[in-house]
């Protein structure tokens, strides 16, 4: 699945117990060196136990955490050799922004002078002007802080830096600004990234490879694209955000059946087992009007609403069974010209049709 | 800039008008009658005679410094003994004893419904000569501690006693306002358990430490019945001064005087102490 080798950071058969709760469930995982590696999962998943374990902060009930093949279960947050940005960034109101970036080098016991030097690289690295240095944290705003606690962490030389959701309190504009920062100092200084969200779609613009955590167990672990074209179950095929699903069986090559309607639509057989299960098509794959009449698979339907999304339109097409609410999406440049509450025909080529197991 | 009329209509300033004269007629009335009568002839009772300093002048030349040297020396003491006691027992409650912390808040408020005095006379049943520890360990190892009342360190003890609540609970409010996330975050880029306390937990419960420590300074300075009760006449305090000055004397002048100078003692420590310290910009709120 990945070429680089792995094996830098290794999480082997880690399960973390609160009481009865199982927070999680015999997770294994590799990251390799200089990866940018999100775990992906909606709240109460474990994801924030699991960057707790990483990073030093709580122990696994039973399992290993490996660092270079050397098991650092035991060995306390402030001797590991790794560094988190909180999620409440956590910077230090009482310290300016130059002692809060200077603060693991002045524990580490580094001369003033030279602290002060690293400290406006790492400001210039990150884009904020060299007279930040002597502001207060209370004098900056949200996505300067972000930069801050950024700096802090780079400046502790950590082999792998953890993100704990940093970007969740930001508003919409800064987030999308932030990420692509992110991924481009993760560029610029090699390390290791290990970032935890809630959103898969932060996950996809970050990440070398991402893994999906639901109720303490890791689902799924692949490229961004993997994840996006190829899920491994339905839960991540509706995480990454509205799509198409109706539940099918297998009736015979190349065709499956709806299970509730009894109707019938083509696939493209992937090699892998299917019985029954889901079928994911995605609203952007999905045609309408004219353009689904020469599919192998369509619906006939009336349009009930559109909804502009900003880049695409959004429209909502009820079944004539009356069965199913179907959404397609089409550029915002090319919209379709039918009414609501007009009959319409829907369809998707057979290749575009993802089947999951249930 | 806004015109008389204006500003004297601003909400704010209305609705602090009742409580405005209530201390003018309650607090800043009294003391200006104190600083008067300072400056009246010695044992005068009116304030229409002609302003002199005389009684500075007496209070300068006689050994008064002795019981200022006294209550300040005291009230220091005090102030550095309460820091170690309650600074460990602080962080208990804070961080470490979760639902007991309110039975240790309750244990440490209760005698506070309780006269001072009489919190006081306990110490001195316990510490009489053939009291309860003298007579006990008299009794059981036939060893005598006789002379443990009416002692310096037994003013020390009555002081630390009766103003222990008002260390502990500004040091509780300074230290739980400190996050566990910034504490985490310190560990987290290498600090050991004394740099965080140094680094982050120190600074940021600097304000209930200093509020703590004000309020026990103050109120050991003036304090008067633990070295009454519990001091005999080992030591004067200036508290005790002025009393007998008011009472005992019938001298108000002179009284006024010793009150005046405690007050401006109190003063100018307190400005040295937060000339520098701005409480807001030390926790980083502003």
């Amino acid at each position: 699945m990945n070429e680089v080798p792995l094996g830098f950071l290794e999480l082997r058969g880690v399960t973390k117990q609160f009481g009865e709760f199982t927070a999680l469930d015999d997770v294994n995982l590799s990251i390799s060196e200089g990866e940018f590696f999100t775990l992906v999962g909606p709240s109460g998943s474990g994801k924030t136990t699991l960057i707790r374990i990483l990073v030093g902060m709580d122990s696994p009930t039973s399992g290993d955490i490996a660092l270079r093949g050397d098991v650092i279960n035991d060995v306390p947050a402030n001797r590991r050799p790794t560094c988190m940005v909180f999620q409440n960034l956590a910077l230090f109101p009482h310290k300016t922004v130059g002692q809060n970036v200077e603060f693991a080098m002045k524990i580490a016991g580094v001369a003033a002078s030279t602290r002060r030097e690293r400290a406006l690289e790492l400001l210039e690295l990150l884009r904020l002007p060299a007279d930040f240095y002597s502001k207060r944290i209370n004098q900056c705003s949200g996505g300067e802080r972000q930069r801050i606690a950024l700096a802090r962490a780079l400046a502790f030389d950590p082999e792998i830096l953890f993100f704990d959701e940093p970007l969740s309190a930001l508003d919409f504009r800064l987030r999308k600004t932030l990420e692509k920062e992110l991924k481009d100092i993760h560029r610029e200084t090699g390390k290791t990234f290990v970032y935890i969200t809630h959103s898969l779609e932060e996950a996809m613009v970050m990440s070398d490879r991402i893994g999906i955590l639901n109720h303490g167990k890791l689902i799924q672990i692949g490229s961004p694209d993997d994840i996006y074209n190829r899920p491994l179950n339905k839960f991540v095929a509706q995480f990454m955000g509205e799509v198409n699903t109706l539940a099918v069986d297998k009736a015979g090559t190349g065709k499956v059946k709806d299970s509730t309607t009894g109707s019938m639509y083509e696939i493209t057989e992937s090699g892998q087992e299917f019985e029954s299960g889901f079928m994911i098509i995605r609203p952007e794959v999905m045609k309408i009007g004219n353009a689904a009449d020469a599919l192998p698979n369509r619906i006939q339907g009336v349009l009930f609403n559109d909804y502009a999304l900003g880049s695409r339109i959004q429209y909502q097409v009820r079944s004539a069974d009356g069965e199913n609410h179907w959404l397609v999406e089409r550029l915002q440049d090319d919209p379709f010209s039918g009414n609501a509450g007009e009959p319409v025909t829907i369809g998707w080529r057979a290749e575009d049709s993802i089947l999951v197991p249930s | 800039m806004k015109s008389f009329s204006d500003w004297i209509r601003q909400p704010g300033l209305l609705n602090a008008v009742p409580v405005g004269l209530f201390l003018l007629v309650g607090f800043a009335g009294p003391l200006v009658l104190v600083l008067l009568y300072s400056f009246m002839p010695p044992k005068t009772f009116t304030l229409n005679q002609v302003p002199t300093l005389e009684n500075y002048l007496s209070v300068v030349t006689q050994s008064y410094y002795i019981s200022f040297g006294w209550s300040l020396m005291l009230a220091v003491i005090t102030v550095a003994l309460l820091l170690v006691i309650t600074y460990p027992i602080a962080y208990g409650m804070t961080k470490l004893f979760n639902r007991w912390a309110t039975l240790i808040t309750i244990l440490v408020a209760l005698p506070l419904l309780i006269s001072e005095n009489i919190r006081l006379f306990g110490w001195v049943l316990l510490l009489l000569k053939n009291g309860v520890i003298d007579g006990s360990l008299q009794y059981l190892l036939g060893v005598s501690l006789s002379g443990l009342l009416y002692t310096v360190p037994a003013v020390v003890l009555g002081l630390v006693y009766v103003y222990l609540p008002f260390m502990l609970f500004p040091l509780v409010i300074g230290m739980s306002m400190v996050p566990d996330s910034l504490k985490e975050a310190a560990s987290d880029l290498g600090a050991s358990r004394l740099q965080i306390f140094w680094e982050v937990e120190l600074p940021l419960s600097m304000p209930g430490i200093l509020i703590g420590s004000l309020l026990v300074f103050i109120l050991s300075l003036g304090s008067l019945a633990e070295s009454k009760i519990l001091g005999g006449q080992v030591i004067v305090m200036i508290a005790d001064d002025i009393e007998s000055a008011f009472t005992f004397a019938q001298n108000w002048p002179k009284g006024s005087v010793l009150s005046v100078l405690l007050i401006t003692l109190s003063l100018v420590i307190i400005f040295f102490l937060f000339r520098n310290i701005d409480l807001d910009r030390l926790v980083g709120r502003r």
